[in-house]
């Protein structure tokens, strides 16, 4: 059975059909990408999924549990964690705050015993803030445990993201344009990373518009084009379709 | 967020430990009362304010509550003082926890006009019940005693003032710097964010708006055995303005900053007396400088001045 199964999703704002009528299968331990034109309705997707927005029809499984209408922290709860595209860092936290915030849902979050500093609720804070400096290493952070989220470049705080979605110890994650913005060797930094997610047993579905990534990373591979599915398979079935060869190249090329 | 963070608690707490012995008279010793007093519901408020990043423009409606409390159950049904203080914090908590649901639904200016609707409708309801709280005029609160001991005099007020002081800064500091508060700040900096690592947002606004309400109740039960009187005026709109600007002068989201707004704030008034008819025209134009000046408040910013950080 795949991990997650999307079927007939639409959602309308109104008037436009950001995503009509999506159908695919993601199976466990693969990296999956959805790629498309600008404006094809992959943010629109990940939001869909995640919770974010709640789709008009369709439906979401994850491991055969309906998830759709479901908020982001419940999806959350069941393992599922997402970065963004336009950076969504809180820049009122140092760095190391942030990816803290990751782990969350691991810690005792009562408030009378934060209030009263119960020692064993410190003990466990200080051993996750290690553990998130290590998570920060992993990503290639760890000259910025101690910096202030809004004295980081834009290129680190992307990667900032992703350490703070791993800090979720995720089944599944989304990564929405992680090399967006970033220099070729900052993308190349970004690429060995998600190798080494989905190395580490993590679904990945990734979001991205640098086409030799993509066909590096990618197991299999949806390609969106006007919120409609137009074509999925492996990087070599993706390459050779016509329709995709036209959407990406135009009709007559 | 580094060890030192409890070395302005320990300057606090030594001078607090200090001031009863160098002022120089009674006046003064109310003015560090009502410093105090402020200062802890600063506290509270600054987290909903300034971590949590929520507005709350009728928190004076919930320290009427408290004061309320402790007026008329004692007076009029023979409560313990006790009781009646932790029976107003209980209908606060209740009431704050019933209207946050729908009111945390509501953003920005319409959570302010929520919130402000709220503290007004307080405010009409203790003016209006005048067999029970004297409307207008207001009414005497019986002393608060425990065990047979009375609180009368200033220099006992004091030392209680102070200990609850001390506590609340300490607790604000454990609290920021926990996943409770984590979770708070993490929702202010962005909320999906938030949401995606498994934060229920609407929960932790509702904790934390019932939590600075609660704050808010208890104090104002401690002001009212304190002053001895209550009336509506303190739990007018005015009030709420001046405690949110108590948090906005000192410094959104610092610990310290809400006890420079609070000390500032209450302290002002007094020192502005000498303009006699102009004070008011004074303060507005401090106040006003402040914000062009220094616009994250008074301790953030000099604490990046001088390149501390916080």
């Amino acid at each position: 059975m795949s991990m997650l199964e999307v079927k007939d999703l639409s959602i309308h704002f109104g008037g436009v059909k950001a995503v009509q009528n999506v159908t695919f299968n993601i199976d466990s331990g693969i990296v999956y990408s959805v790629i498309g034109p600008n404006g094809a309705g992959k943010t629109t997707l990940f939001n869909l999924i995640t919770g974010v927005y709640k789709p008009t029809t369709g439906e979401i499984k994850l491991d055969g549990e309906a998830i759709h209408g479901k908020s982001p922290n419940q999806l959350a709860e069941r393992g599922v964690a997402r970065t963004f595209q336009n950076l969504q860092i809180c820049m009122n936290m140092s760095a190391v705050e942030n990816v803290m915030v990751g782990a969350h849902l691991r810690l005792d979050r009562n408030l009378v015993k934060a209030a009263l500093r119960f020692p064993g609720l410190k003990k466990r804070d200080r051993d996750l803030r290690d553990e998130a400096a290590q998570l920060m290493d992993f990503v290639g952070l760890g000259q910025y445990v101690e910096t202030r989220a809004d004295a980081m470049s834009y290129g680190a705080l992307k990667r900032l993201e992703i350490a703070r979605a791993l800090a979720m110890k995720p089944r599944l994650i989304f990564l929405d344009e992680p090399a967006a913005g970033l220099n070729p060797k900052e993308t190349i930094e970004v690429d060995h990373l998600v190798r080494k997610i989905a190395d580490s047993g993590v679904t990945v579905v990734l979001v991205e518009h640098d086409m030799k990534m993509v066909m590096n990373l990618s197991d299999r591979i949806l390609v969106l084009d006007y919120g409609k599915k137009l074509a999925e398979g492996t990087g070599e079935e993706i390459r050779k379709n016509p329709d995709v060869i036209a959407a990406y190249l135009g009709a007559h090329a | 967020m580094k060890k030192n963070v409890y070395f302005g608690l320990y300057l606090v707490v030594a001078l607090l430990a200090v001031l009863p012995f160098v002022v120089p008279n009674s006046f003064y010793l109310d003015l560090v009362i009502r410093m105090a007093i402020n200062a802890v519901i600063v506290l509270g408020l600054n987290l909903l304010i300034g971590f949590a990043g929520q507005i709350s423009l009728g928190h004076a409606g919930f320290l009427g509550i408290g004061a309320y409390a402790s007026a008329v159950l004692p007076t009029h049904f023979g409560w313990h003082p006790l009781l009646a203080m932790g029976a107003g914090a209980a209908a606060t908590g209740i009431l704050a926890a019933l209207v946050a649901r729908p009111i945390f639904k509501l953003k920005g200016h319409y959570l302010a006009m929520a919130t402000l609707g709220l503290g007004i409708i307080i405010n009409i309801a203790l003016r209006n019940e005048a067999q029970w709280t004297g409307g207008p005029d207001g009414m005497p609160v019986p002393a608060m005693g425990l065990f047979g001991f009375e609180l009368s005099n200033d220099k006992q007020w004091y030392w209680v003032v102070a200990l609850l002081l001390s506590v609340s800064v300490w607790a604000s500091l454990n609290l920021i710097d926990s996943p409770f508060g984590r979770a708070l700040r993490a929702l202010h900096g962005s909320e999906v964010a938030s949401q995606v690592v498994g934060v229920d947002v609407v929960r932790y606004k509702v904790a934390i708006f019932v939590l600075s309400a609660v704050f808010a109740s208890l104090m104002g039960s401690v002001t009212a055995h304190y002053v001895g009187f209550v009336s509506p005026n303190f739990a007018d709109f005015f009030h709420s303005i001046e405690l949110v600007t108590m948090v906005v002068i000192g410094g959104m989201a610092s610990v310290y900053g809400s006890l420079v707004g609070a000390v500032l704030l209450t302290a002002l008034p007094q020192a502005l007396a000498t303009f006699e008819g102009w004070e008011t025209v004074v303060f507005g134009a401090i106040l006003m400088g402040c914000m062009i000046f220094l616009p994250k408040g008074l301790v953030p910013t000099l604490a990046a001045k001088f390149g501390k950080g916080e």
